[in-house]
């Protein structure tokens, strides 16, 4: 007789494997950074890629972000004459949540997939063990450089997407809502404490390993030619996005607490 | 003579399947061991176990008399600079020209300075017979042949004292492939290094070859010097230079 429990009990054993494998994989990618030897100019190259190239759809989508968001608290707002908030909500908004979750997903989409794709065509190309072969650790010339440069350039386009984000509520909040543009940048940094962007550096920090660790992680393990390429770029973008969301709930609820 | 390079009891579960079942096989410097077998049985896991590349489930890999598959990770990455591989696609990476891939091992692992391993590759590539003017062009932009010659150019650069070749001829007209195979000769002897080759080209393995030996079903099912092989008195061999349908070998279609 077939245990109905069974299948249940196998997928839920498979995604504890699949979990201790990534915990595993991370660690050694987290171990490769600050190991010898470090491959400075893959890191630049890394950083450039990740970094500087992201740096168009990070601005496009803070900008965006900011200017609807100074319009919906404004309309929210005017349901209980609280408009003079949107100076002070916009920019606790952006640095606290949207800069660093919208930087991190649009981040997911853009550098875990294309890390995910490129190391998975060396995988099934036999590039990587062609690297292990010329004794070469593939982990510390492909993989930490990656997770390097992810880890610490999105901070620096939190950043950027923080202040362009603002700056898209303050030219609605000016232009189309009627506000004081001296005022409403006063009432914005009056507003922000150093800690609403230490907490959205952080969790940029975060996402940019996670983002970078998914994406070499689905790569280095497909398998199957250009099927398995595809199907690792695709994971890696869903897995990074469920944990870039569930990783910044953890983080926000700490630093509530 | 001792051998460079032993296989003693080789085994490999992959998939649920036994790939490898006791491969036995040893090869001496100077000599060139070509292993032939149909598709699927077993022979590029064989070179894989070889090469620390995958970790067998029995059995061990010796080089140099030292078992290398329980060695630590740190000198086993000393034990693979004996080593030169020409993979079966070549395997360069797209991203860098084709003197840094040929002078890979030299600027990342012995951090030889670039001009001077540039100088080096460009050494290794006429060696090889590929034009120095194909120094600056990424693989992509290589021919089949070339992408072989410059794959071959990567394996030799370090001098190698073990040279592995995945099917070597896989996928060349028969001119170039006669081309690589006289190349595959020449290096080896120049370098006076152990070769193991695995192909199922019989043209291929009657040119790079000293000793040959067939794997079947995850086993050595004969061994013997090149030369023989056509009075091998083995019906699997028979059957597999013949290139026969009928016989012992069921076809897999």
């Amino acid at each position: 007789m077939i245990n109905p429990f069974a299948p249940i009990g196998r997928g839920l054993l498979e995604v504890l494997a699949e979990i201790g494998r990534f915990a595993a994989f991370a660690g050694r990618a987290a171990g490769s950074c600050f190991s010898p030897p470090l491959f400075a100019g893959q890191f630049g190259r890394q950083a450039m890629q990740i970094g500087y190239f992201s740096l168009p759809v990070i601005g496009l989508t803070a900008v965006f972000i900011g200017a609807a968001l100074a319009l919906n608290i404004y309309v929210g707002g005017a349901r209980f004459n609280a408009e003079s908030f949107v100076p002070n909500i916009v920019v606790l908004g952006i640095t606290r949540e949207l800069g660093p979750v919208l930087a991190g997903l649009m981040l997911a989409g853009r550098v875990s997939a294309g890390i995910a794709a490129e190391i998975g065509t060396m995988r099934v190309t036999e590039q990587i063990d062609a690297m292990t072969t010329l004794s070469t650790d593939p982990f510390r010339f492909l993989i930490a450089p990656r997770v390097l440069a992810a880890t610490l350039t999105l901070p620096l386009l939190v950043m950027v997407a923080d202040i362009i984000g603002v700056m898209g509520g303050y030219l609605v909040a000016v232009h189309s809502l009627g506000f004081n543009g001296a005022t409403y940048l006063r009432n914005t940094f009056d507003f922000l404490e150093s800690q609403d962007v230490i907490l959205g550096l952080v969790k940029a920090a975060v996402f940019g390993f996670i983002i970078a660790t998914v994406g070499a992680y689905q790569g280095y393990n497909s398998q199957g030619g250009a099927l398995g390429v595809g199907r690792a770029a695709t994971n890696a973008v869903v897995g990074a996005i469920v944990l870039i969301l569930a990783v910044n709930y953890v983080l926000t609820a700490f630093f509530v607490e | 003579m001792t051998a460079k390079l032993q296989l003693i009891g080789i085994k490999k579960r992959l998939r649920g399947r036994q790939v490898l079942d006791g491969v036995d096989l040893d090869v001496a410097p100077g000599r060139s061991l070509v292993v032939i077998g149909g598709s699927g049985q077993g022979k590029s896991v064989t070179l894989k176990c070889a090469l620390g590349l995958m970790k067998p489930d029995a059995g061990q890999v010796l080089v140099d008399g030292a078992d290398v598959t329980r060695m630590p990770q740190e000198i086993r990455a000393r034990v693979m600079r004996k080593f030169g591989m020409l993979f079966q696609g070549a395997a360069l990476f797209d991203s860098l020209p084709v003197w840094e891939n040929i002078a890979f091992r030299l600027i990342y692992a012995d951090h030889v300075k670039r001009a001077d391993a540039r100088e080096r590759a460009i050494e290794a590539m006429r060696k090889v017979r590929l034009a120095p003017e194909f120094a600056d062009v990424r693989p992509v932009e290589l021919s089949g042949g070339m992408q072989k010659r410059a794959g071959l150019a990567r394996a030799i650069i370090a001098k190698p004292d073990i040279l592995f070749f995945d099917e070597p001829t896989t996928g060349l007209d028969p001119i170039t492939a006669d081309a690589i195979n006289d190349l595959i000769v020449e290096m080896v002897k120049e370098l006076n290094c152990a070769a193991v080759s695995i192909t199922h080209d019989m043209a291929s393995a009657r040119k790079i070859a000293d000793e040959i030996a067939m794997l079947h079903n995850g086993k050595i099912v004969w061994r013997g010097p090149a030369a023989t092989i056509d009075a091998s008195g083995n019906a699997m061999v028979d059957q597999f230079i013949a290139g026969r349908a009928e016989g012992p070998i069921q076809a897999v279609v």
